[in-house]
Protein backbone atom coordinates (compact mmCIF):
# COMPACT_ATOMS: atom_id res chain seq x y z
CA UNK A 1 0.00 0.00 0.00
CA UNK A 2 1.22 3.46 -0.74
CA UNK A 3 2.74 5.60 2.21
CA UNK A 4 0.81 8.60 2.70
CA UNK A 5 1.75 12.16 3.37
CA UNK A 6 0.86 13.34 6.76
CA UNK A 7 0.83 16.72 7.90
CA UNK A 8 0.27 17.63 11.76
CA UNK A 9 -0.40 20.79 13.09
CA UNK A 10 0.35 21.73 16.97
CA UNK A 11 0.26 24.68 19.35
CA UNK A 12 3.02 26.42 20.62
CA UNK A 13 3.02 23.53 23.47
CA UNK A 14 2.74 20.42 22.36
CA UNK A 15 5.13 21.48 19.76
CA UNK A 16 7.77 22.43 22.28
CA UNK A 17 8.18 25.71 21.54
CA UNK A 18 7.46 26.93 24.94
CA UNK A 19 4.22 27.54 27.39
CA UNK A 20 1.77 30.28 27.56
CA UNK A 21 5.18 32.77 26.82
CA UNK A 22 5.68 31.16 23.36
CA UNK A 23 1.57 31.65 22.55
CA UNK A 24 2.26 34.72 20.29
CA UNK A 25 4.31 32.72 17.93
CA UNK A 26 3.44 32.80 14.51
CA UNK A 27 3.05 30.34 12.02
CA UNK A 28 6.13 28.22 11.50
CA UNK A 29 6.95 24.36 9.75
CA UNK A 30 9.37 21.87 10.91
CA UNK A 31 10.71 19.21 8.99
CA UNK A 32 9.43 15.64 9.89
CA UNK A 33 7.45 14.30 13.03
CA UNK A 34 8.19 16.76 16.10
CA UNK A 35 6.92 16.71 19.59
CA UNK A 36 3.57 15.63 19.71
CA UNK A 37 3.59 14.57 16.06
CA UNK A 38 6.09 11.98 17.20
CA UNK A 39 2.86 9.91 18.72
CA UNK A 40 1.14 10.19 15.64
CA UNK A 41 3.93 8.76 13.19
CA UNK A 42 4.49 6.60 15.99
CA UNK A 43 0.18 5.34 15.39
CA UNK A 44 0.78 5.65 11.28
CA UNK A 45 3.57 3.16 11.33
CA UNK A 46 4.17 1.56 8.05
CA UNK A 47 1.16 3.50 6.58
CA UNK A 48 2.42 7.33 6.55
CA UNK A 49 5.12 9.31 6.96
CA UNK A 50 4.65 12.66 8.85
CA UNK A 51 6.74 14.79 6.50
CA UNK A 52 6.56 18.55 8.28
CA UNK A 53 4.90 19.72 11.58
CA UNK A 54 3.00 23.01 11.36
CA UNK A 55 3.63 25.12 14.24
CA UNK A 56 1.61 27.80 15.62
CA UNK A 57 1.12 30.02 18.93
CA UNK A 58 -2.69 29.58 20.25
CA UNK A 59 -3.05 33.34 20.95
CA UNK A 60 -1.92 34.16 17.53
CA UNK A 61 -4.49 32.26 15.95
CA UNK A 62 -7.29 33.58 18.59
CA UNK A 63 -6.39 37.30 17.62
CA UNK A 64 -5.49 36.98 13.27
CA UNK A 65 -8.81 35.19 12.98
CA UNK A 66 -8.78 36.38 9.53
CA UNK A 67 -5.39 35.53 8.56
CA UNK A 68 -3.92 32.61 11.08
CA UNK A 69 -5.75 29.90 9.11
CA UNK A 70 -4.89 31.29 5.41
CA UNK A 71 -1.08 31.38 6.81
CA UNK A 72 -0.98 27.87 8.22
CA UNK A 73 -3.08 26.62 4.81
CA UNK A 74 -0.19 27.78 2.71
CA UNK A 75 2.12 26.12 4.94
CA UNK A 76 0.03 22.28 4.98
CA UNK A 77 -0.50 23.22 0.87
CA UNK A 78 3.14 23.12 0.08
CA UNK A 79 3.83 19.98 1.70
CA UNK A 80 1.02 17.96 -0.56
CA UNK A 81 0.09 16.20 2.33
CA UNK A 82 -2.50 12.95 1.55
CA UNK A 83 -4.05 13.52 5.45
CA UNK A 84 -3.52 16.45 8.06
CA UNK A 85 -3.86 15.55 11.93
CA UNK A 86 -4.10 18.75 14.11
CA UNK A 87 -4.12 18.10 17.57
CA UNK A 88 -5.48 16.51 19.53
CA UNK A 89 -6.12 19.70 21.99
CA UNK A 90 -8.32 18.09 24.64
CA UNK A 91 -9.68 20.60 26.74
CA UNK A 92 -7.50 23.45 25.53
CA UNK A 93 -10.03 25.92 24.02
CA UNK A 94 -8.11 27.91 21.57
CA UNK A 95 -6.31 24.75 20.58
CA UNK A 96 -9.51 23.28 20.15
CA UNK A 97 -10.74 26.34 17.91
CA UNK A 98 -7.71 26.18 15.59
CA UNK A 99 -7.68 22.94 14.95
CA UNK A 100 -11.44 22.99 13.96
CA UNK A 101 -10.81 25.93 11.82
CA UNK A 102 -7.79 24.61 9.99
CA UNK A 103 -8.98 21.24 9.37
CA UNK A 104 -12.44 22.82 7.82
CA UNK A 105 -9.86 24.67 5.65
CA UNK A 106 -8.08 22.34 4.83
CA UNK A 107 -10.90 19.76 3.48
CA UNK A 108 -12.56 22.42 1.73
CA UNK A 109 -9.98 24.84 0.21
CA UNK A 110 -7.36 21.96 -0.28
CA UNK A 111 -9.56 18.89 -0.83
CA UNK A 112 -7.80 17.18 1.45
CA UNK A 113 -8.66 14.64 4.51
CA UNK A 114 -8.15 15.86 7.76
CA UNK A 115 -9.28 15.07 11.54
CA UNK A 116 -8.49 16.73 14.78
CA UNK A 117 -9.05 15.27 18.59
CA UNK A 118 -10.63 17.49 21.07
CA UNK A 119 -12.91 16.60 24.67
CA UNK A 120 -16.63 17.30 24.50
CA UNK A 121 -16.56 20.49 26.52
CA UNK A 122 -13.74 21.85 23.81
CA UNK A 123 -15.82 24.81 22.27
CA UNK A 124 -14.12 23.66 19.26
CA UNK A 125 -16.54 20.46 19.08
CA UNK A 126 -19.57 22.72 19.08
CA UNK A 127 -17.97 24.83 16.36
CA UNK A 128 -16.73 22.29 14.30
CA UNK A 129 -18.29 18.98 14.96
CA UNK A 130 -20.43 19.16 11.81
CA UNK A 131 -17.75 19.90 9.22
CA UNK A 132 -15.09 17.96 10.70
CA UNK A 133 -14.30 14.45 11.84
CA UNK A 134 -13.47 15.11 15.60
CA UNK A 135 -12.88 12.20 17.79
CA UNK A 136 -13.14 12.54 21.21
CA UNK A 137 -10.38 12.68 23.65
CA UNK A 138 -10.01 13.27 27.46
CA UNK A 139 -9.37 16.76 29.23
CA UNK A 140 -6.24 15.97 29.70
CA UNK A 141 -2.93 14.25 27.54
CA UNK A 142 -2.91 11.28 29.88
CA UNK A 143 -3.70 8.58 27.48
CA UNK A 144 -2.39 10.45 24.68
CA UNK A 145 -0.80 7.54 22.35
CA UNK A 146 -4.42 5.68 22.62
CA UNK A 147 -6.20 8.23 21.54
CA UNK A 148 -3.77 9.38 18.51
CA UNK A 149 -4.10 6.02 17.66
CA UNK A 150 -7.76 6.21 17.30
CA UNK A 151 -7.38 9.73 15.42
CA UNK A 152 -4.88 8.26 13.22
CA UNK A 153 -7.34 4.78 12.48
CA UNK A 154 -9.70 7.28 11.68
CA UNK A 155 -7.50 9.68 9.57
CA UNK A 156 -6.09 6.62 7.32
CA UNK A 157 -9.71 5.39 6.33
CA UNK A 158 -10.65 9.31 5.61
CA UNK A 159 -7.46 9.14 3.28
CA UNK A 160 -8.42 6.26 1.67
CA UNK A 161 -11.32 7.12 1.16
CA UNK A 162 -12.94 3.81 2.61
CA UNK A 163 -16.81 3.84 4.46
CA UNK A 164 -16.93 4.86 7.72
CA UNK A 165 -19.57 3.50 10.41
CA UNK A 166 -21.68 5.54 12.52
CA UNK A 167 -20.13 8.06 14.94
CA UNK A 168 -20.90 5.94 17.72
CA UNK A 169 -19.22 2.81 16.11
CA UNK A 170 -16.66 4.96 14.49
CA UNK A 171 -15.25 7.23 17.56
CA UNK A 172 -16.21 10.64 16.48
CA UNK A 173 -18.55 13.11 17.24
CA UNK A 174 -21.73 13.03 15.31
CA UNK A 175 -21.72 15.19 12.62
CA UNK A 176 -25.37 15.96 12.50
CA UNK A 177 -26.33 13.99 9.30
CA UNK A 178 -28.40 10.73 8.65
CA UNK A 179 -28.45 7.55 7.33
CA UNK A 180 -30.73 4.89 6.07
CA UNK A 181 -29.66 1.36 7.19
CA UNK A 182 -31.37 -1.59 7.45
CA UNK A 183 -31.55 -3.58 10.61
CA UNK A 184 -32.96 -7.29 11.71
CA UNK A 185 -36.04 -6.27 13.94
CA UNK A 186 -38.91 -3.86 13.45
CA UNK A 187 -39.80 -0.78 16.08
CA UNK A 188 -41.56 -2.45 17.63
CA UNK A 189 -39.95 -5.24 18.33
CA UNK A 190 -36.72 -2.91 19.14
CA UNK A 191 -38.89 -0.99 22.00
CA UNK A 192 -40.12 -3.95 23.48
CA UNK A 193 -36.47 -5.31 23.78
CA UNK A 194 -35.38 -1.75 24.87
CA UNK A 195 -38.59 -2.23 27.89
CA UNK A 196 -38.02 -5.36 29.15
CA UNK A 197 -34.10 -4.32 29.67
CA UNK A 198 -35.01 -1.72 31.56
CA UNK A 199 -37.46 -3.39 33.35
CA UNK A 200 -34.55 -5.81 33.38
CA UNK A 201 -32.45 -2.66 35.05
CA UNK A 202 -30.34 -2.90 32.20
CA UNK A 203 -28.58 -0.19 30.25
CA UNK A 204 -30.59 1.03 27.09
CA UNK A 205 -28.95 3.35 24.54
CA UNK A 206 -32.35 5.46 23.01
CA UNK A 207 -32.66 5.68 19.38
CA UNK A 208 -33.74 9.20 19.31
CA UNK A 209 -31.44 11.05 21.59
CA UNK A 210 -33.58 14.25 23.61
CA UNK A 211 -31.83 17.65 23.00
CA UNK A 212 -30.53 18.79 25.71
CA UNK A 213 -32.57 21.67 27.53
CA UNK A 214 -30.40 24.04 29.92
CA UNK A 215 -31.86 25.39 32.68
CA UNK A 216 -33.23 29.04 32.34
CA UNK A 217 -33.40 31.15 35.49
CA UNK A 218 -36.91 32.37 36.63
CA UNK A 219 -37.28 35.81 35.75
CA UNK A 220 -38.73 37.31 39.39
CA UNK A 221 -42.40 37.77 39.74
CA UNK A 222 -44.58 40.59 38.64
CA UNK A 223 -44.55 42.91 41.81
CA UNK A 224 -47.35 45.55 40.53
CA UNK A 225 -49.66 44.23 37.77
CA UNK A 226 -51.59 47.26 38.02
CA UNK A 227 -48.85 49.24 36.60
CA UNK A 228 -47.01 46.37 34.34
CA UNK A 229 -46.86 45.70 30.18
CA UNK A 230 -48.29 42.53 29.68
CA UNK A 231 -47.34 41.48 26.01
CA UNK A 232 -49.35 38.55 24.25
CA UNK A 233 -46.93 36.15 21.75
CA UNK A 234 -48.00 32.76 20.32
CA UNK A 235 -46.63 29.64 18.73
CA UNK A 236 -49.73 28.78 17.70
CA UNK A 237 -49.83 30.59 13.84
CA UNK A 238 -51.79 33.72 14.28
CA UNK A 239 -51.40 35.83 10.88
CA UNK A 240 -52.98 38.66 9.46
CA UNK A 241 -54.67 37.50 5.95
CA UNK A 242 -52.04 36.89 3.49
CA UNK A 243 -49.64 35.87 5.72
CA UNK A 244 -47.44 39.39 5.35
CA UNK A 245 -44.20 37.72 6.60
CA UNK A 246 -44.67 34.64 5.13
CA UNK A 247 -44.58 32.28 8.26
CA UNK A 248 -43.75 29.03 7.49
CA UNK A 249 -46.50 26.42 8.00
CA UNK A 250 -44.07 24.27 9.71
CA UNK A 251 -40.41 23.81 10.65
CA UNK A 252 -40.57 28.20 11.21
CA UNK A 253 -37.21 30.40 10.92
CA UNK A 254 -39.83 33.43 10.83
CA UNK A 255 -42.35 35.31 13.11
CA UNK A 256 -44.46 38.02 13.19
CA UNK A 257 -44.87 41.33 14.68
CA UNK A 258 -48.34 42.69 14.56
CA UNK A 259 -49.73 45.89 16.32
CA UNK A 260 -53.75 45.87 17.95
CA UNK A 261 -53.67 49.04 18.57
CA UNK A 262 -56.92 50.66 18.97
CA UNK A 263 -58.86 47.00 18.69
CA UNK A 264 -61.15 46.06 21.50
CA UNK A 265 -60.37 42.54 19.94
CA UNK A 266 -59.81 40.82 16.99
CA UNK A 267 -61.66 40.33 13.84
CA UNK A 268 -61.56 37.16 12.48
CA UNK A 269 -62.11 38.66 8.67
CA UNK A 270 -58.61 39.85 9.15
CA UNK A 271 -56.77 37.16 10.26
CA UNK A 272 -55.81 33.81 9.34
CA UNK A 273 -53.67 30.80 10.74
CA UNK A 274 -51.01 29.06 8.94
CA UNK A 275 -50.00 26.40 11.53
CA UNK A 276 -49.80 23.32 9.96
CA UNK A 277 -49.72 20.64 13.13
CA UNK A 278 -53.25 21.26 14.75
CA UNK A 279 -57.06 21.82 13.02
CA UNK A 280 -57.29 25.15 13.03
CA UNK A 281 -60.84 25.55 11.95
CA UNK A 282 -61.44 26.65 15.33
CA UNK A 283 -59.28 29.53 16.24
CA UNK A 284 -59.89 30.64 12.93
CA UNK A 285 -63.73 31.25 13.59
CA UNK A 286 -62.15 32.88 16.60
CA UNK A 287 -58.77 33.97 17.31
CA UNK A 288 -59.42 34.72 20.75
CA UNK A 289 -59.29 30.83 21.12
CA UNK A 290 -55.93 31.60 20.59
CA UNK A 291 -54.93 34.91 21.22
CA UNK A 292 -56.84 36.18 24.15
CA UNK A 293 -56.65 39.99 23.36
CA UNK A 294 -60.79 40.49 24.12
CA UNK A 295 -60.05 39.26 27.80
CA UNK A 296 -56.66 41.54 28.12
CA UNK A 297 -58.41 44.52 26.85
CA UNK A 298 -61.01 44.01 29.44
CA UNK A 299 -58.40 43.94 32.25
CA UNK A 300 -56.71 46.91 30.86
CA UNK A 301 -59.61 48.60 31.17
CA UNK A 302 -60.59 47.85 34.62
CA UNK A 303 -57.20 48.53 35.85
CA UNK A 304 -56.18 45.05 36.65
CA UNK A 305 -53.10 45.27 34.67
CA UNK A 306 -51.57 48.40 33.74
CA UNK A 307 -51.24 47.88 30.00
CA UNK A 308 -51.63 45.85 27.18
CA UNK A 309 -48.52 46.21 24.67
CA UNK A 310 -49.60 47.10 21.42
CA UNK A 311 -47.75 44.34 19.35
CA UNK A 312 -48.32 40.90 19.30
CA UNK A 313 -46.02 38.27 18.21
CA UNK A 314 -46.62 35.41 16.32
CA UNK A 315 -44.86 32.43 15.10
CA UNK A 316 -45.34 28.53 14.16
CA UNK A 317 -44.58 26.27 16.79
CA UNK A 318 -44.52 22.64 15.10
CA UNK A 319 -41.47 20.80 13.91
CA UNK A 320 -39.49 23.98 14.23
CA UNK A 321 -35.57 23.68 15.25
CA UNK A 322 -34.41 24.57 18.82
CA UNK A 323 -31.66 26.87 17.15
CA UNK A 324 -34.38 29.08 15.21
CA UNK A 325 -36.88 29.18 18.40
CA UNK A 326 -34.04 30.06 20.58
CA UNK A 327 -33.11 32.38 18.08
CA UNK A 328 -36.45 33.64 17.63
CA UNK A 329 -36.96 33.90 21.26
CA UNK A 330 -33.89 36.15 22.23
CA UNK A 331 -34.73 38.35 19.70
CA UNK A 332 -38.80 38.14 20.63
CA UNK A 333 -37.65 38.88 24.23
CA UNK A 334 -34.76 41.92 22.96
CA UNK A 335 -38.02 44.07 20.98
CA UNK A 336 -40.21 43.31 24.16
CA UNK A 337 -37.57 44.63 26.16
CA UNK A 338 -36.50 47.79 24.36
CA UNK A 339 -40.35 48.54 24.37
CA UNK A 340 -40.92 48.52 28.28
CA UNK A 341 -43.31 45.26 28.51
CA UNK A 342 -42.72 43.86 32.12
CA UNK A 343 -44.24 40.51 31.44
CA UNK A 344 -45.39 37.86 28.96
CA UNK A 345 -48.31 35.44 28.06
CA UNK A 346 -47.40 33.13 25.82
CA UNK A 347 -50.29 30.84 24.53
CA UNK A 348 -49.20 27.37 22.79
CA UNK A 349 -51.20 24.74 21.21
CA UNK B 1 -48.91 19.97 26.55
CA UNK B 2 -47.99 20.85 29.99
CA UNK B 3 -44.85 17.87 30.08
CA UNK B 4 -43.01 19.22 27.11
CA UNK B 5 -43.44 22.76 28.46
CA UNK B 6 -41.67 21.14 31.80
CA UNK B 7 -38.98 19.41 30.00
CA UNK B 8 -37.70 22.40 27.98
CA UNK B 9 -37.94 24.59 30.92
CA UNK B 10 -40.36 26.86 30.64
CA UNK B 11 -40.91 28.50 34.40
CA UNK B 12 -44.56 29.18 34.67
CA UNK B 13 -46.83 27.31 33.25
CA UNK B 14 -50.70 27.07 32.91
CA UNK B 15 -52.63 24.31 31.60
CA UNK B 16 -55.16 25.67 29.42
CA UNK B 17 -58.35 24.47 27.43
CA UNK B 18 -56.68 21.92 24.46
CA UNK B 19 -54.42 21.77 21.62
CA UNK B 20 -56.85 23.05 18.83
CA UNK B 21 -58.75 25.87 21.33
CA UNK B 22 -56.01 26.67 23.78
CA UNK B 23 -57.81 30.00 25.57
CA UNK B 24 -61.56 28.45 24.21
CA UNK B 25 -63.99 25.83 23.69
CA UNK B 26 -66.14 25.90 20.60
CA UNK B 27 -68.63 23.34 22.42
CA UNK B 28 -69.53 26.31 25.09
CA UNK B 29 -71.41 29.30 24.40
CA UNK B 30 -69.96 32.34 23.79
CA UNK B 31 -70.51 33.88 27.51
CA UNK B 32 -69.53 30.46 28.85
CA UNK B 33 -66.24 30.10 26.75
CA UNK B 34 -65.55 34.34 27.63
CA UNK B 35 -65.71 33.08 31.22
CA UNK B 36 -63.28 29.88 30.24
CA UNK B 37 -60.79 32.61 28.78
CA UNK B 38 -61.29 34.83 31.71
CA UNK B 39 -60.22 32.16 34.14
CA UNK B 40 -57.23 30.95 31.82
CA UNK B 41 -55.71 34.52 32.02
CA UNK B 42 -56.11 35.10 35.46
CA UNK B 43 -54.35 31.99 36.21
CA UNK B 44 -51.63 32.91 34.20
CA UNK B 45 -51.60 36.73 36.09
CA UNK B 46 -51.47 34.90 39.08
CA UNK B 47 -48.68 32.97 37.96
CA UNK B 48 -46.62 35.84 36.58
CA UNK B 49 -46.66 37.09 40.45
CA UNK B 50 -45.76 34.33 41.87
CA UNK B 51 -42.16 33.65 42.55
CA UNK B 52 -40.84 30.33 41.20
CA UNK B 53 -37.53 28.29 41.15
CA UNK B 54 -38.18 25.76 38.76
CA UNK B 55 -40.62 24.96 35.79
CA UNK B 56 -43.81 24.86 38.20
CA UNK B 57 -47.05 23.93 36.66
CA UNK B 58 -49.97 26.01 38.00
CA UNK B 59 -53.06 23.54 38.43
CA UNK B 60 -56.73 24.11 37.95
CA UNK B 61 -57.16 24.63 41.39
CA UNK B 62 -57.83 27.75 42.98
CA UNK B 63 -54.39 29.06 44.47
CA UNK B 64 -52.31 26.02 44.25
CA UNK B 65 -49.20 25.16 42.55
CA UNK B 66 -47.99 22.06 41.59
CA UNK B 67 -44.36 20.86 41.09
CA UNK B 68 -43.71 18.35 38.52
CA UNK B 69 -42.15 15.38 39.10
CA UNK B 70 -38.44 15.79 37.13
CA UNK B 71 -38.74 11.91 36.04
CA UNK B 72 -41.81 11.46 33.44
CA UNK B 73 -40.07 13.56 31.21
CA UNK B 74 -39.02 11.85 28.18
CA UNK B 75 -39.19 7.91 29.88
Amino acid sequence: MQTLRVVCYLNQFFGQLGGEDKAGVGPQVMPGAVGAARAVQQALGEAGTVVATVLCGDNYVAEHPDTAVAELLQLVAAQHPDLVVTGPAFLAGRYGVACGALCAGVQTQLKVPAVTGMHAENPGVELYRRQVYIVPTAAEATHMLDEVRRLVSLGLKLARRQPLASPTDEGYFPRGLTHNTLVDHNAAQRATAMLLAKLAGQQIVSEVPLPDFPQIPAPPPIKELRHATIALVTDGGFVPQGNPDRIEALAATRYGAYSIQGQQQLDPGQYDNVHRGYDTTYVKQDPHRLLPVDVARELEQQGAIGKLHETVYSTTGVATTLAHSARMGREIAAQLRAAGVDAVILTST
Amino acid sequence: MTPVAVMVGANRIVPAAGIIHPLGNAELSAEDEKTLRRRIVAKALQALQTEVVQPTVFGSDEGTTTKPGGEQAGT
